[in-house]
Parts: structure tokens; C-alpha cells; sequence
């Protein structure tokens, strides 16, 4: 198996405006490891350090210590993103543009060809299920239908892997499940995902392995059933790695 | 390049799909043209001032436009997290900041494009008088102009959390250096030490965006032409402080963290 992406001993830290606690660690000593062709969910509470590790991996939030990589190349490096789509949590797309014109403005990014970006934007469309909205302006799209402009952006570029983060927060059980299905495509057709997540059902049906962070720390990594183990769910493993409910003293 | 091109081709297409530019291109043609239905004291000279009311609300407008555009650029990217996805692709960032300042230049040009193609039919219409090269000039320096404008706002949207806090504070140096530049090495001169050394060197600090200002005359008086050699050095002189700002920019953007 190939790791195409991978961290080690990363650790990031924030300097805060707080006099009692100048600096806040968002990820400590933090090795990761993901292999071509599989679905890899990384689950962790609110806070745990999720997003910074998406961060760091795509060059937004330099690590402080340790490194990052993708297909071998250091994140800080902008050719480390050429082969690689990202669908970050909630985002609202240029409304002025239509989603064919969208998705056109980023395939020019990625040096897409006249040809190439013709024949790719409306199978795109057809994916994301959107041909029938190509030529609205985005302003006029519910939420779900935004947030499948922004998974048909991530895709433009025929990516080898997939970073989502929260690719199902805030849409409906119809919308989540669209999302799913896409991400059981992609995996169809080999491309590596990692993505985050609070749905563990979902993580459940779609993971091939994933890892548990909690406070920066990684407290978990395998596949779904070494994870669930001897629990009923993964929901009742997760809520135990993370030490919850909290012991208390006797 | 590619890439720097189709940032701006965005910044264009927002331009002239928001109704900022309709809304003030309609208030300036609107005023203009009431101002120049009036025939005060059957004053043949008063086109002059007709022509100076209109290419003063050029300047106006022009750089209202400018500033807001500007400011807005990247603040709108982070609240929106547009500028997450846009990132994430092979896209420096130094190309983003590049991308940014070209679209809301050319956007700028456009927009003086209309106003001088307005200004020249009022005018032409009262003058019977086509002085081309006259207006090439003081259109041109006015986008030069422009472009410093838009640099240096641009640099304030990096630096100021609000756009607003920005568009004002640009606004209030543009206004000041456009009003008072040109007297600050008087007023130094009437100084005492060490206020006459702090002025001498705002003076020779900040960018003399009055001098195509003043080119306002050029039209309004039919005086003749600026030798080219001369409208060449300003423009080099202030696509000089352009280019520092936008260095500056990257600067900053540079160690910015994007989250």
C-alpha cells in the first residue's frame, strides 16, 4: 500500500489573546497515514483539531512542528495540490456566478484545456446531479444544491484524492444521502477520500478505516470494526475513546 | 499567468453584475446632464464649469468605485470561504493578490471607459469640439491613478478586519492627498523643527496623485497638450508605489494564516 497522504509528528500551535493561556495547542505530535484507494474517515469532537489538520495539509495554516505530505511532496509546496480536490465545511460560491461558469473559472485554474473543461463540466453536472440548474446563478441554490456545486468543484480536476470536510453538515437526510452515494462512486472508481465527519452511521457505511482525534491527539486509528470492537456501534466506541460520559472520582 | 487571468476575469464579471457601477454611472449622467440644461445668465462660458462639475464627479465615482471593489475583494473570500477552495488549488498566493489588483484595475478602466465616453458626448455637445488627445491624457493618468488606488486598498484589506474600516480609511487618505498634497512642503517650510522634518518627509513619502488630478484643467480649460515625456515619468512614477503596495501585500498575505 502507498501512503499518499501522510503526517508526522505534526503539531500546530495558535498564539490567543489570553493572558492565562498564550498559546493553544490544536494538534500534538500528529502521524497519519492514508493509502491510495481507500475511504478514510477522521472523526473526532468539536474542536478535536479536524480542520487544522485539513489545514495544514492544504498549505493554509503552516505546522509548527513535524510535517505533512501529499503524493510525497510537502504541502507548503503548491504543486502538492494539483492532484488533490477539496470541499471545505459551508461554503457559499460566488453568487453572481452560474455553476457551469463557476466550475469553468476553476478548471482554468487547474490549466484544464478548452476540451477537457467542455467535456468535463456537464458530467460533473450530471454527478452532482445540477444539469438542470447549470445556467442559474448560484445565489438562487438551496443549500444542498450548494454544497454539491462545491463537490462538483472538488472534482473538476479529476482528483486522485479527495479531502471533504464535513461534506454532509447542515443538509437534509435526502441531501446527505446523494452525498454519500457520490463518495461510494469515487471509491468505486478508486479515488482516495478523507473527510470528516460527525455522522457515524455514515462513516460506518462509507470507511474503509478511520482515526479518532480528540484534543489535538490521535486516540484511535484502524479499520471500522477493530475500532467498534467489542461496542454495539461505532458511536458507543467513539463516546468511549473520547471518555465520555468523564470518570468520576468514587 | 493563466492564472492570475482568470482571478481577474472574475473581479470583472462581479463588477458589472452588482448595480454599484449602473447606480452611480446614472447619478453622475442624471446630475450632468440637469447641470447642463441650465443656461445661467446666457453665459457661453459656462461650460467650463458644466465640464468641471461632470469630470469632478467623475473622480468621485471612479474612485468610490475603485475603493469598494477593492476592499471587498478578499474580506468577501474569507467570510464566504470561497477563498478555502480557491487556495486549495495550484494557485499561489502572491497569484491571487496579482489576480485581485488586474481585475479591479481593468474593472476601474472600464468603468472610465463610460464616463469619459459620457463626458466627451455632454461636452462635445455644447463645445462642438473633439479635443481626443486632450482626454486620452487625463483619462489615462486617471487609471494610472486608479491602479494606485486600488493597490493600496487592496493592502488595506489585508491589514484591516473590516472592509468598511478600510474603504474609509482609504478615502480619507486619497481625499487628503488629493486636497493638501501639494501644499504639505509649504506648510513644512512654516514649521519649526522636528514637525517641518515629519512633513518634508510625508511629503516626499506619500504618492502625488494631485498632479493627474489637476489634469482635470487640461479638458476643462482646452489647454494644450502635456508633452508625452512627461505623462510617461508620472507613470512611472506612480505605477512605482503600485507595485510597492502590491509587493506589501504579498508580504503580509503571505504569513497570513487562512482559516
Amino acid at each position: 500500500m502507498t501512503a499518499i497522504l501522510q503526517t508526522q509528528k505534526l503539531r500546530v500551535e495558535f498564539r490567543t489573546r489570553e493572558l492565562r493561556q498564550p498559546v493553544k495547542v490544536a494538534l500534538q505530535g500528529l502521524d497519519l497515514e492514508v493509502n491510495a484507494g481507500e475511504v478514510f474517515g477522521f472523526l473526532g469532537p468539536n474542536g478535536a483539531g479536524k480542520t487544522t489538520t485539513m489545514n495544514v495539509l492544504l498549505g493554509f495554516v503552516p505546522p509548527t512542528g513535524g510535517s505533512a505530505s501529499l503524493f510525497g511532496i510537502d504541502v507548503r509546496q503548491p504543486i502538492a495540490r494539483q492532484r488533490i480536490g477539496y470541499l471545505p465545511e459551508m461554503t457559499y460560491y460566488y453568487k453572481f456566478l452560474t455553476a457551469e461558469e463557476l466550475l469553468r473559472f476553476y478548471a482554468k485554474i487547474f490549466s484544464l484545456s478548452r476540451a477537457e473543461t467542455d467535456q468535463r463540466i456537464p458530467e460533473l453536472l450530471k454527478l452532482v446531479e445540477l444539469e438542470h440548474a447549470a445556467k442559474r446563478p448560484i445565489k438562487s441554490y438551496s443549500k444542498g444544491m450548494q454544497q454539491r456545486v462545491g463537490l462538483a468543484q472538488a472534482l473538476i480536476n479529476n482528483p486522485d484524492l479527495l479531502i471533504l470536510d464535513e461534506p454532509t453538515s447542515g443538509l437534509d437526510p435526502l441531501g446527505r444521502m446523494k452525498v454519500r452515494e457520490i463518495i461510494q462512486r469515487l471509491k468505486n472508481e478508486g479515488k482516495t477520500v478523507f473527510f470528516s465527519s460527525h455522522e457515524l452511521g455514515e462513516v460506518e457505511t462509507v470507511c474503509d478505516r478511520v482515526a479518532i482525534i480528540h484534543q489535538g491527539e490521535l486516540k484511535a486509528v484502524g479499520r471500522v470494526h477493530e475500532i467498534t470492537g467489542r461496542h454495539a456501534s461505532l458511536e458507543k466506541a467513539f463516546l468511549e475513546i473520547i471518555g465520555y460520559p468523564p470518570q468520576t472520582a468514587p | 499567468m493563466k492564472n492570475i487571468f482568470a482571478v481577474a476575469g472574475i473581479v470583472i464579471k462581479e463588477l458589472y453584475r452588482r448595480k454599484d457601477f449602473y447606480v452611480l454611472f446614472i447619478l453622475t449622467v442624471l446630475v450632468c446632464l440637469i447641470m447642463g440644461s441650465v443656461n445661467i445668465f446666457n453665459d457661453k462660458q459656462i461650460v467650463r464649469y458644466l465640464k468641471e462639475l461632470c469630470l469632478l464627479l467623475i473622480w468621485i465615482s471612479s474612485l468610490v468605485i475603485a475603493i469598494t471593489t477593492t476592499a471587498r475583494q478578499i474580506p468577501a473570500e474569507r467570510e464566504q470561504r470561497t477563498l478555502l477552495p480557491l487556495l486549495a488549488k495550484p494557485l499561489t498566493r502572491t497569484q491571487l493578490i496579482f489576480g485581485k489588483f488586474l481585475g479591479c484595475w481593468l474593472a476601474c478602466g472600464l468603468v472610465l471607459l463610460c464616463f469619459y465616453i459620457f463626458f466627451g458626448a455632454l461636452a462635445a455637445s455644447r463645445d462642438h469640439a473633439w479635443p481626443l488627445l486632450n482626454y486620452f491624457q487625463a483619462a489615462f493618468l486617471h487609471w494610472i491613478v486608479l491602479g494606485v488606488v486600488v493597490a493600496m486598498t487592496l493592502l488595506g484589506s489585508l491589514v484591516f478586519a473590516a472592509p468598511s474600516s478600510n474603504s474609509t480609511i482609504c478615502f480619507v487618505i486619497v481625499a487628503t492627498i488629493l486636497c493638501v498634497g501639494r501644499y504639505l512642503d509649504a506648510v513644512a517650510l512654516a514649521q519649526a523643527e522636528p514637525f517641518r522634518s515629519i512633513l518634508f518627509a510625508v511629503y516626499f513619502a506619500i504618492p502625488h496623485l494631485e498632479i493627474p488630478f489637476e489634469m482635470r484643467n487640461l479638458i476643462v480649460h482646452d489647454w494644450p497638450l502635456i508633452e508625452w515625456k512627461f505623462i510617461g515619468l508620472d507613470t512611472l512614477y506612480l505605477l512605482a508605489y503600485a507595485a510597492a503596495f502590491l509587493v506589501a501585500a504579498c508580504l503580509v498575505f503571505r504569513r497570513k494564516a487562512v482559516n
